[in-house]
């Protein structure tokens, strides 16, 4: 178990370069167990991609990604996913093909035992598996307020939802550490409210670490419990939310410039 | 809440399922001994095509991969069994499962390119299988394999119960079949195929929930062709023997069209398309001779063959185009509509 002065996750001098694009250029953060840490910053200024490399899609040139004292840098994504760091996407990437209900069991497979043999007899074991981590996702999906569509197929449902969804999934993992890439973009001031709320309980009820991508000024000063300013691939503040309002060299990077599209 | 879990996650809900399953399971048992023996046969060949539709639906319609070469597994399957019946004196039983791990084994091993993303490189390599594995039933070693004129196999029998008439062979594949299905749908509701299914749509989002996709797909690529191999042993009961040209590329082709027609990644998909594509084939077969009078002599000869394919192709292309989710979603459509009748149904 990590204490509470323990950094959970640490990212060391992480360089992640697209030809002569710098994405990320010597990213160092550190984060502590049971944190909401937010990262804003322009389009372009790399938040995503410090995801992607913390999950394992990309391997950053130079630099070392920790995670509970162990280094994950090499990792594959899924063995990222089993240390128990789990993640929404910007753009929503659910399986259009199944249903709610299946969506957030996909969240559960690291916990799921039945392989091939017992999943091909499935009466007994596998069966009693399946009833048990039900009762999991279903408790996900009343919390997410998703019960009236539980049944049904995810392609079809509205973009809110999805990123509920999304949300959904993330969490039947279980996760000891959530990236959030925006999951308030493109909604109603009711919807971001509601998602808020959600992140706020889930870090309350399971005691997460959440590290949180959010455009939105208002909810990250918020919900926030600390922020850290992303431009350029290079991290130009860190700190409480009081002190990054008031930070000049981050008026200047959102304000001072024309912004990007 | 008050769900019954248990309840949620099983197959059959209702009363009416239960008696339609019922209905369905007496109508099999019964059918065996009630059709002429001609019947009984088309019959048969369908619970074969059956078993080998579900395990290309496994790979093809859950996974989202692609194969060409499923009837070479399955003919994997059928050599494996026949060699090891008749060059080892193996009992028919103990060889089935034999069989049935062999051919999983040769999907694996064709299965490998699935680790680069895309389509083409799993087509290109299970279509070598296509070639690659007739072409050693043919060639490769003749004394053992057997060459052009294959293997001669004898029957099965439970004590006096000889499976070599098609209404008893019907008491074998029937309810071969039936399991095959559960298992299929077994396979499909558990875990496995949901991960089966977060592979094919989409990949990097199965990655993230702790599924290693590479591993997912060989799983597919041995469960499809396990499920090729059982249909390949039960060919050999069927056939009473093995033959190179049992287990052609056009066999690969019209398991495709099957999957497409009866609708890919649904367990009830594959039934249907056998079913339709056997009632297509026996209409060309009565039909040809009739349009075959409008030709002249030699070309009439070769329209039986040529108009199957012809009514075959037409047909996949019309449910690509119109219909992809196939006859699966059409039954769906129509019990959803039986469901909320007489109100308006809204697909979702
Ligand atoms: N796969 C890629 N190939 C090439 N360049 C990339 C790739 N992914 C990201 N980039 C570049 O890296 C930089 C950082 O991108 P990133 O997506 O991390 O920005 P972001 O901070 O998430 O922006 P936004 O707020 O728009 O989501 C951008 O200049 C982007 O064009
Ligand atoms: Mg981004």
């Amino acid at each position: 178990m990590v204490t509470e002065d323990e950094v959970q996750l640490r990212t060391d001098n992480v360089c992640l370069r697209f030809g002569v694009v710098k994405a990320l250029d010597g990213i160092s953060l550190d984060v502590k167990p049971h944190q909401l840490l937010a990262i804003i910053g322009p389009n372009g200024a790399g938040k995503t991609c410090l995801f992607n490399v913390i999950n394992g899609f990309y391997r950053p040139q130079e630099g070392e990604v920790y995670f509970e004292g162990q280094r994950i840098t090499q990792l594959p994504p899924y063995k990222i996913a089993k240390l128990g760091i789990s993640r929404t996407f910007q753009a929503i990437q659910l399986y259009h093909g199944l249903s709610v209900v299946d969506n957030i069991m996909v969240g559960r497979h690291i916990h799921l035992k039945s392989g091939m043999v017992s999943g091909a007899i499935y009466f007994g074991w596998a069966q009693r598996e399946e009833a048990e981590h039900r009762k999991e996702v279903e408790w996900l999906i009343d919390f997410l307020e998703l019960t009236s569509v539980r049944n049904r197929i995810v392609g079809s449902l509205p973009y809110g939802l999805q990123k509920r969804i999304d949300l959904g999934r993330a969490l039947a993992l279980e996760p000891k550490l959530l990236l959030l890439d925006e999951p308030m973009a493109g909604m109603s001031r009711d919807e971001k409210e509601a998602m808020a709320r959600f992140i706020l309980d889930v870090v309350e009820m399971r005691g997460i670490t959440i590290v949180l991508v959010e455009h939105d000024m208002g909810v990250v000063m918020d919900i926030a419990d600390r922020v850290v300013v992303f431009d350029y691939g290079h991290k130009i503040a860190d700190g409480l939310p009081e002190e990054i309002r008031n930070n000049e060299q981050v008026i200047k990077a959102y304000l001072g410039k024309p912004k990007e599209a | 809440m008050d769900v019954n879990y248990r309840q949620s996650v099983a197959m059959l809900r209702t009363r009416s399922q239960w008696i339609a399953l019922g209905v369905l399971l007496a109508f099999l048992a019964v059918a065996g001994r009630v059709f002429p023996s001609e019947i009984v046969d088309v019959m048969n060949m369908m619970f074969i095509l059956i078993v080998a539709a579900h395990g290309l639906n496994i790979l093809t319609g859950y996974c989202g991969q692609i194969s060409v070469g499923h009837a070479a597994f399955k003919g994997t399957g059928a050599y494996t069994a026949a060699m090891l019946i008749v060059r080892l004196g193996w009992n028919h039983w103990v060889a089935l499962p034999v069989a049935a791990l062999a051919a999983g084994g040769a999907g694996v091993a064709f299965g490998l390119p699935a680790f680069r993303v895309g389509g083409f490189y799993l087509a290109m390599s299970t279509l070598a299988a296509q070639f690659i594995l007739p072409a050693l039933f043919l060639f490769a070693m003749p004394g053992i394999v057997g060459g052009i004129s294959g293997i001669t196999v004898p029957r099965p029998a439970i004590g006096d119960f000889s499976f070599r008439i098609p209404e008893n062979q019907y008491y074998l594949f029937m309810p071969m079949c039936v399991v095959m299905t559960i298992v299929a749908r077994n396979i499909a509701r558990s875990r496995t195929g949901r991960a089966f299914v977060a592979v094919r749509d989409n990949e990097p989002a199965a990655t993230i929930m702790g599924i290693n996709p590479f591993g997912y797909k060989l799983r597919a690529f041995f469960i499809g062709c396990l499920f090729a191999g059982v249909a390949g042993w039960m060919r050999v009961v069927y056939d009473g023997c093995v033959r190179p040209d049992i287990y052609p590329l056009m066999g690969s082709i019209w398991m495709l069209g099957i999957i497409i027609i009866g609708g890919m990644g649904t367990t009830i998909g594959p039934i249907f398309g056998v079913i339709l594509v056997r009632a297509l084939n026996e209409m060309v077969l009565m039909l040809s001779p009739f349009i075959g009078g409008f030709f002249r002599p030699e070309i009439a000869i070769q329209m039986g063959a040529g108009l199957g394919l012809i009514v075959f192709a037409v047909v996949v292309i019309v449910f690509l185009v119109f219909e992809p989710r196939g006859l699966a979603h059409l039954w769906q459509v129509f019990n959803e509509r039986m469901r909320h009748w007489p109100f308006k149904y809204e697909p979702g």
